[in-house]
This record gives structure tokens, sequence and C-alpha cells, in this order.
């Protein structure tokens, strides 16, 4: 593996991490957008606002991470992408900046009008950004984008089959991954009837994304035949992983399994980008320029290794802390009084979920060491905490 | 006043708005987040060891407004790197190992703000009191080093160092020297202190306008004391890194300082200019301080300054923008520094802030004024260095992306910041007006609706 080659994987480690977290920030605002009017919508909403809340700006700074290490690595590849493309990258800026101010605001706010004006605003958002960064994604893959300033057409590089096929996949994708998610999230809070709402909407949806998939393979045949040659040649067996994760991570969210779904959704969205990846290898934008072309001055790479590490060795166990404190059940004590926790006034106290909420709030040293491995992988999944609880339920 | 040259096309003017337009709104934003942590988790401290309630009032609703300020700030940040590459490909083609390099940087000292933004906010009642305290200094050294990566990018647009042009391509490009360029350390310290300036200035001024309306309570005083006393320290400071970063663009980009003086004629014991209009080569209606320029900027009265006439006409700015704009940065920064004095002579007579209604109009204002003050020094630093996005390197005319259509960008994106700046000034004036909830939790997703209409006070 050369320099270049180091520096662009740590991009699409990014970029996966990205996809993993902001898309199920992204799909969990699709779900406040199809929730219902104010009184049904209430209970999945107040789950989507407290999952999302404390981590959405830390998961979105993964996007932030991508593009500046493209930029600082691969100049020639952002700039060609960037002036080509700039119309689905401005309508995708505008989504982030509706999305991201309109949560913030509806959390602040107390005035139920204006709630609902910025909940619009962030759930509409929600479905437009993936789509364009979809789009993005589906105009590079199907090599729209030359090499050069500005030398690709700056409406069918991204308004072409594959990247509508690809900003529908990412809505598709981002609103499954969210289901999945939370459902693990509704139960943890004690709220098994939430877990449901979102188990049935992550099956239904799964089934969705998952014919557009297999039309997508048509259309990207049609549409792009470089790229449909590298997804079934080399890239073909992580094509196949990601068909058998996500079908088994349905089979899972079926059995109500849901720390295993998330692993397996996940699995089946990392395989498929690295797929693209693959199926694409050496070049950064196919056909036109290769990793090595593309890539910046040997100093500059080294020195962004060397920055990726020492920056890996703060962020990492940054990250955990976030995760960790905020998938775990909130604790006894700082709830404050009868009806003041969090889904409290929608879910009656006397709901079956709620004592065993609290029951799991102290979860014991010896399950702390036992699940220590799925402790790695709920650190990338923010998942761990929720199967912790469902073992102590089981008992 | 002509902004730009006649040779520029409506797209990068269009281009230079848009991305004008973007970077003022950020800024402001950006400035309390480098700056604002510090406040908060000071009135957090002192009410945890003092037992202060009105302080912990003070912190709670500070970082009720900390997340509104940083989550449009992280948005707004991002539109930015996007337009990086969207208005400017040229400049990310050509020198984005270069330039780049400190926003990789940069974008781990944001990851880090946000996390423990996300479980400071979050976490005041999941989080022992002295982990949350902890849980923010993080935030205050992240926000420190993320502006410090940025500026220094700014900065080698104004002196770019760390690489070797060979037919025009880059070759043996060093980011680090790029990023420690002869202007790296007087801008980052200028505009850090400027971050701390606005942001404890706007926070002043909403509690100057509160005591000016009648409330004179611990809350009330405490919200006015603590961002004004940090003000007041800065400002002092603020002038003499002024001196500093002024000889210091004199010595790199000389026609930059002449566009700031409207000097149109190199030469030795050149007299300092103050407003004015720069017509046909001549300022007219200044005022004038004889050898001023060339004792401020040489440190000797018959110091040798170049002027405009130094570079050809279509090399030079645009004047009267960065003379004006400079004028205006330096006239309202001096006004914040009498507010200073006035205040620390009350406070050295009789510990406590002058009684004159006056200075709390005056407090009010310094704000919003301070604001436009960092805008100038902005407009002042980048229009200074036109026509060249890379200083004697390269023409922002040749930086701009040529695609089609560029020009329609500026309007959705005035139309995009329009609504943002009235929802966010809306909101936080709500923020602000409500009453406080003393004893309810901090973030609105762990209270009832109810409790959230009517406020325990």
């Amino acid at each position: 593996m050369t320099v270049a080659e180091a520096v662009i994987a740590a991009m699409f480690v990014g970029l996966t991490a990205y996809a993993l977290f902001g898309g199920a920030d992204f799909g969990a605002g699709s779900w406040d957008l199809f929730a219902g009017g104010d009184v049904r919508g209430a209970p999945s909403r107040r789950l989507i606002e407290h999952a999302i809340g404390p981590v959405w700006e830390a998961n979105h700074v993964w996007l932030i991470f991508v593009l500046v290490v493209l930029w600082t690595g691969f100049p020639p590849a952002f700039a060609a992408v960037a002036s080509t493309l700039y119309i689905a990258l401005t309508l995708a800026a505008f989504g982030i900046i509706a999305r991201g101010s309109a949560f913030a605001f509806r959390h602040t706010v107390t005035n139920p009008v204006l709630q609902r004006v910025f909940g619009a605003g962030f759930a509409l958002s929600s479905v437009l950004t993936p789509f364009f960064l979809g789009t993005v994604a589906g105009g590079i893959a199907s090599g729209r984008v030359p090499a050069g300033i500005a030398t690709g057409d700056v409406i069918d590089s991204w308004l072409n089959p594959t990247g509508v096929l690809g900003g529908v996949l990412a809505v598709g994708t981002c609103a499954y991954l969210a289901a999945v998610f939370l459902c693990g999230d509704a139960r943890r809070e004690g709220e098994p009837a939430l877990a449901d709402y979102f188990r049935r909407r992550g099956l239904v949806t799964a089934v969705a994304v998952g014919a557009v998939a297999l039309a997508g393979i048509g259309i990207i045949r049609a549409d792009a035949p470089r790229l449909a040659a590298g997804l079934t040649g080399r890239a073909l067996p992580l094509v196949v992983l990601s068909g058998v994760a996500g079908i088994g991570s349905m089979a899972l969210l079926f059995r109500r399994r849901y720390g295993y779904a998330r692993v397996a959704a996940a699995l089946a969205v990392t395989a498929v980008l690295w797929g693209w990846a693959l199926a694409q290898y050496p070049d950064v934008l196919p056909g036109q320029l290769t990793i090595e072309e593309a890539a910046a001055g040997r100093s500059t790479l080294v020195a962004m290794l060397v920055s990726l590490a020492i920056g890996s060795v703060l962020l990492l166990p940054a990250l955990y802390l976030l995760y960790a404190l905020f998938q775990r059940p909130h604790p006894v004590h700082a709830v404050p009084a009868q009806g003041s926790g969090e889904l409290a006034p929608v879910i009656p106290a006397g709901h079956p979920g709620r004592p065993a909420a609290r029951r799991s709030a102290g979860p014991g040293q010896q399950s702390r060491v036992r699940s220590a491995a799925v402790d790695v992988a709920g650190v990338l999944l923010g998942a761990l905490w929720r199967r912790r609880r469902r073992s102590a339920g089981r008992r | 006043m002509p902004v730009l040259a006649a040779a520029e096309s409506v797209d990068l003017y269009s281009a230079r708005w848009q991305m004008a337009l973007s970077l003022g709104f950020h800024i402001i934003l950006s400035c309390f987040g480098v700056a604002f942590p510090s406040l908060v988790l000071f009135a957090e401290w002192r009410s945890r060891r003092r037992g202060d309630e009105a302080l912990m009032r003070l912190a709670r609703k500070w970082s009720k407004a900390m997340g509104v300020l940083f989550a449009v700030g992280a948005v707004s940040g991002t539109i930015l790197s996007f337009e990086m590459g969207m208005l400017w490909p040229g400049l990310m083609d050509r020198f984005g190992e270069i330039y780049g390099f400190p926003f990789t940087l940069e974008g781990f000292a944001f990851f880090l703000e946000a996390i423990f933004v996300g479980i400071y906010l979050y976490g005041w009642d999941r989080l022992s009191p002295r982990a949350h305290l902890l849980s923010g200094l993080p935030i205050i050294v992240s926000g420190i080093a993320g502006a410090f990566f940025v500026i220094a990018a700014n900065s080698w647009m104004n002196t770019p160092r760390g690489f070797t042009l060979r037919d025009g391509e880059v070759v043996d490009a060093d980011p680090i020297a790029g990023m420690m360029n002869p202007s790296t350390a007087a801008e980052t310290v200028h505009m850090i202190v400027a971050a701390i300036m606005v942001a404890s200035f706007l926070t002043a001024s909403v509690y100057a306008v509160a005591m000016l309306r009648g409330r004179r309570d611990r809350y009330t005083r405490m919200g006015l004391l603590i961002p004004l006393t940090v003000g007041a320290i800065a400002t002092p400071v603020q002038v003499v890194v002024g001196d500093w970063i002024a000889n210091m663009v004199a010595d790199t980009q000389p026609v930059k300082l002449a566009a700031m003086e409207g000097l149109h004629d190199s030469g030795t014991g050149v007299e300092l200019s103050l407003g004015g209009l720069y017509i046909d080569d001549e300022l007219v209606g200044a005022i004038k301080i004889p050898r001023g320029l060339s004792l401020l900027v040489t440190h000797d009265p018959d110091g040798y300054v170049q002027g405009l006439d130094s570079v050809p006409p279509e090399l030079r700015p645009p004047v009267n923008v960065v003379h004006l704009s400079y004028n205006l940065m330096v006239g309202i920064g001096f006004g914040l520094l009498a507010i200073t004095a006035w205040l620390a002579l009350s406070w050295w007579r009789r510990r406590d802030i002058p009684r004159s209604r006056w200075f709390l109009r005056a407090v009010a204002v310094s704000g919003l004024a301070f604001v436009v003050a960092m805008e100038a020094g902005w407009t002042t630093t980048e229009v200074g260095r036109q026509p060249w996005i890379v200083y004697e390197i390269m023409l922002t005319r040749d930086a701009v992306n040529t695609a089609p259509g560029l020009r329609y960008g500026l309007w959705a994106v005035i139309a995009v910041y329009a609504v943002l700046t009235v929802l966010s000034i809306y909101v936080l004036r709500r923020l602000a007006r409500r009453p406080d909830e003393a004893v309810a939790p901090q973030e609105v997703d762990e209270e009832p609706a109810a409790a959230r209409e009517e406020p325990v006070r």
C-alpha cells in the first residue's frame, strides 16, 4: 500500500463513519417526517430527538473530515468534484444548514407552532440532504466527473440514472439504519411498543431498499458499464457480503435481535461503500484520474498520516466517551420527579417498560467484562448498552 | 465605490460576494465557539465553588445559547468547506496540499469540540459536577486550536510559503512550513483576541440592555460583569496586537498597507491619514497626522513607506473599501478602549461599574459595534489582498470556478443566510427573555412539555 492509498483509505474510513452515524441521524430525521401528527408522532419524535441530540454534531464532523482529507491529500480530485457537481453540493449544503439549525431551534423554542415549523424543516432537510449527497456519489461513481475544473456537465453529472439511484439508495439506507438503531434505543428507554413501531418500519424499508438495489443492478449496467464491471468483478465478494449482511440484518430485526441487527446493517453499508471503492480502484475519478495522479506531494501525505494517527489517539477515546455516555440508560437519580423522564408524559409510569429501564440502570461489573468484545463494536455502532440491558431483562 | 476591478466577470463577482457573505456570517459564530465556552465554564465553576445560585442559572442559560450558536456555527462552517471547492477550485487544485493541510488539523480540533459540546450540553445531569466541568475544558482548548489552524490557512494566502513553483506547478510542498508562515503568529493572535472581544461584548450587551430596563438583580449584574471583565482585559491587549499585525503587514504585504492607509506615493516621513476618500490616486478630505504613518510602521518619523504606486494599477486593491474599513475597525477598537478605561477607573475608585446610564448604553451597543469592527477587519485583510487570492502568486480570477450559472448561487446564499440570521436572532432573543428554569434539567428533551410552558421560578 502506498502512502497515497493509506491516506485515501483513511478518508474512506471517515466516509464510512459518516454514512453510518451521520446517515442514521439523517434517517432519524426522515422518520420524524413520517411520524404523523403532533399527538400520534410525539413518542417517536421524542425518541428521535433524544437519540440524535447529543451526537449529531460530532457525527456530522465526519463529513468535514472527508472533505479536508480529500482536498489536502487529493487536491485535483476535490477541485474537479466540487467544481462540476457544485449544484448538487450547494443543495446538499443548504440541506445541512436547514437540518442542523432547525433541529437546534426546535430544541430551544417552546412555542408549539414554531416547534412544528422547525420540526418540518429538520425532517424535510433530513431527506433531501442524503439524496443530494447520494447523487454526488452516483455522479462520481458513474464516471461523469472529468478531471480538471468544471469540465463536466453541471446538471447531467449528478441528475442521471446512477446519480438518482445513489440519491434514492442513500435516503433509503439512512432510513433503514436509523430504524434499526432506534429499535435498540427504544428498547433501552423501556419503550417496547416504540421499538416494534420502528421494527415494522425498518422491515418495510429494508424490502424497499433491497428492491431498489436489485433494480439498481440493471440501471448501473445500462448507465455506467464501467462501474458495473467493477462491482461484478473485483468487488463482487463485497457486494455479495453487503447483500447477505442486509438480509441478515432484516432477519435479526424480525427476531428482535436489535443489537446484532445494528452490526449486520452497518456491515451491509460498509461493504457496499468499500465495494464501490474497490470497483473503481485505482481510480479516484473513474477513467479520469488515478489515486497516484491526484495525490499531493509526499511530505504532505506523510504529514497527514502522522496527524491522522495523532488525531485518532485523541478522537477515538472521546468518541467512545460520547457514545457510552448517551447510549447508557439515564441514571435514576437524575430523573427529577415523577413524569419528567424522557418519555414519561406519553407513556404512563405503570407501563411495563419503565421498571425494566430502572432496573438496568447499573449494569453489573461481571457483564461489563463479559461484553468487552461487543463493546469494541459498540464504539463503532453506539449500540452496546442496550444489549446488556436485554440480557438483564431476560434474567 | 467600486468594490472590484472592472475586469471582473459577473461570476467572479458573485463568487467573491458569496464567499464574503458565508465567511462573514460564520465568523461571528466562530467567535462564540472560541470564546464563549470559557465564559460558560467560568460561571459554572464559580457557582459550584461558591454555591451561587444566580451564577448557576446564568451558566445554564448560557449553555443553551451555546448549543444554538454551536449548531448554527457547525453547519455554516460546513458550507464554507463546500464553497472552498465550489467557488475556488483553482486554488484548491493547485495549492490544496499546502493550503488545505491546516484544515485537516482543524478537522480534528472541530471534531473534539463537537464531541465535548455534546457531552457538556447534554451532560448536566448525567455527569458529576466535577466531570461536567472537566468536559468543558476540551471545548475551550479545541476551539482555540481550531481558530489557530483556520487563521493559519488564511495567513498562508497573505504570505504564502512552503513550496516551490516550477512551470506553475507546486513542487516540494512543505505543509508545515506553509502553516507557519510570517503572518501566522500575528494573524492568529489578532483573531483569537478579536473572538474573545466579540463574544464578551455581545454577551455583556445583552445584560446591559436588561439593566437599562431596570433589572439589577445578581443574575443580570453577573451576566454583565463576567463578559465585560474579559472584554476589558482583551481590549488593551488587542491594541498592542494591532500594532504588531500592522507592522507585519507593512513588512510582508506593503501594497495592502498602502491601501489601508490610502497612500499613493511611496516616500519617507509619510503622514497618517484618517478617513477621507481615495479619488484619482489621491486621498481627499482625510485628517492628516504628519509623519504619523512612518512613525507607526517603521517606528521612525522619517521611515520609508511603500505606496500604491509601487505596483501597476491592475494589481492594486480597491482602496476606499480597504482604507475605510480599516479606519472603521481601528476607530471602534479605540471606542471600546475608552469604555474599558471608564470601567477600570470606576472599578478602581469604588469597586463598581460606572453609575451613569451612558455607560450601560455604551456597553449595550459595544457588542454589535465590535462585530462591525471584526467584519471590517476581515474586509481589510481580504479585500486588501485583491486582486490576489494567493498574494503575488495566484490571481483571484484564476481561481474561480468556471462552471456556468455560478451567479445564481449568490442569490440562493443571500436568501438562506437572511432566513438563518433572522431565525437565529429570534430564537436567541426568545431564549434570553424566557424566565429560567432554576431546577429543571438543562435539556428540553428531558423536560415534560408542561414544565417548559410554565417555568419554575
